[in-house]
């Protein structure tokens, strides 16, 4: 993808936003397939990450006779980079990719042209619906898998590590405490709340325009995929490098 | 007309604005596109319909909505307009009973029709056609070509259609001009045409009969 017509096009979704109703339709059926249909796996994978966390760090800590701080440590990982960077990558293997293949068939079977002799705003009818769906399912999703993340840790903390399940959510509530100083709301929460969100709207920016720039028929089409989720990937773990020095400073 | 790779369809699509001259200009009811902004260009397309190669039908909307589809985005008309104008263009070109049909479940020449329906349905004033017989059968591409020549006709539009046959051109064209390697080689009104001394012109006629 071309970066400079993935700003242009951001910057293009920003200014119709206030179509946004015009679009409910799409914008609905965006949210449906973003959200309802990407919430098993992203439960699934958050509930297995947060059993993973918790057995690696919970083993170490129970060497040193730490290991009732295991909930605090879940809940801090899944809230700040587990949560947002494996729903990110989810959201972009299973809806980015589904984005970039839809729009780039609909590129190179020349219905894209097509809109644009009919005067359609391309921009309006198809991209903007599916950027603001992606960036508000993300955090929602993100959320949801904080809190299965949490649960899978306490599942390994009661199993493994001989912890009662009360003194791990005590311990990993206190993780709320912490709260942040520019924005009243507990840091861990914010910091990989707005992480999810910027990394929603990257992945949709990406895919559309990946999708828009489509050539060269069906092999042109999965190339754009390909390169739709190669790309989000590498901005989501750049992104979250950055984000997260900035948020938690 | 002209062989594959003559430029045919390039010409089209610099005409309504989807590429631009390297060298040159192309004027349209006295405006030159290329330099057109993108809101004149808008402006100026809202005059005009293209049937596409393939009919370009958005996969996901019946033909009831991809008929109504630039209805619903250009012009601020009531939903019962809408439908009345689709109904209407629908049947001039035979396909008011399908309104709740996808695109999949269309043939090829069924799809082609929802396409000119849609390309007609704002009331343009200059029609471009793609090839319209290309992918059809025999059949199919003589009852195209003749609700093309029919349309012309009755709603008093100009129409400029690409095409490599000549049965074709024959049921639809006042006027011919043959192409080739992205020049134009000769141009005539379809009687004189065939009577053309330039020796391209029967090889071509030849090849394409």
């Amino acid at each position: 993808m071309n970066g400079g017509y993935g700003v242009f096009l951001a910057g293009q979704v920003f200014v119709r936003i206030p179509h946004l109703f015009r679009r409910r339709q799409t914008f609905k059926e965006q949210l449906f397939l973003g959200g309802i249909k990407t919430l098993h796996v992203s439960l699934l994978v958050g509930f297995f990450i947060g059993m993973i966390v918790s057995l690696q760090v919970g083993l170490e800590l129970s060497k040193y006779g730490q290991q009732e701080n295991i909930g605090l440590l879940v809940s801090i990982l899944m809230a700040r980079e587990m949560a947002p960077f494996v729903t990110a990558i989810i959201l972009a293997a299973s809806v980015g990719s589904a984005m970039a293949a839809e729009l780039g068939t609909m590129k190179v079977q020349e219905e894209i042209t097509a809109l644009d002799v009919l005067s359609v705003d391309v921009v309006s009818y198809l991209v903007l619906p599916r950027v603001i769906a992606l960036t508000l399912v993300s955090p929602i999703l993100t959320l949801l898998s904080v809190w299965v993340g949490t649960l899978g840790g306490g599942v390994i903390a009661v199993t493994q590590l001989g912890l009662d399940f009360s003194g791990y959510t005590h311990n990993a509530m206190t993780a709320l405490q912490d709260i942040g100083s520019t924005i009243p709301l507990p840091v861990s929460l914010y910091s990989g709340l707005i992480k999810s969100i910027v990394f929603g709207f990257v992945t949709a920016i990406v895919s559309c325009a990946s999708g828009l720039h489509a050539t060269n028929g069906a092999q042109g089409v999965g190339q754009t995929t390909r390169s739709a989720v190669r790309d989000s990937i590498i901005l989501i773990i750049v992104l979250n490098f950055f984000l997260g020095k900035f948020l938690l400073h | 007309m002209g062989p594959s790779g003559a430029g045919k369809s390039v010409i089209l699509k610099h005409i309504i604005g989807l590429l631009k001259p390297d060298a040159g200009d192309v004027w349209v009811q006295g405006k030159s596109v290329p330099d057109l902004t993108p809101d004149e260009l808008r402006g100026l397309r809202r005059n005009m319909g293209y049937l596409f190669q393939h009919a370009a039908l958005i996969n996901w909307l019946s033909v009831f909505e991809n008929v109504a589809l630039p209805l619903k985005e250009t012009r601020e008309l009531s939903p019962s307009q809408i439908q009345d104008k689709v109904e209407h263009v629908l049947k001039l070109v035979r396909m008011e009973g399908d309104l709740q049909k996808y695109p999949a479940e269309l043939s090829g020449g069924m799809q082609k029709r929802v396409g000119l329906a849609r390309a007609l349905v704002t009331d343009p004033r200059i029609i471009l056609y793609d090839e319209p017989e290309a992918g059809l059968d025999p059949e199919m591409s003589t009852s195209v070509s003749r609700m093309i020549r029919r349309l012309r006709d009755e709603l008093h539009t100009t129409s400029i259609t690409v095409t490599h046959s000549w049965a074709c051109a024959q049921l639809i064209a006042d006027r011919v001009a043959l192409f080739e390697k992205g020049a134009l080689v000769t141009e005539a009104p379809l009687d004189a045409f065939l009577s053309d001394p330039h020796p391209r012109v029967s090889e071509f006629l030849g090849q394409s009969k």
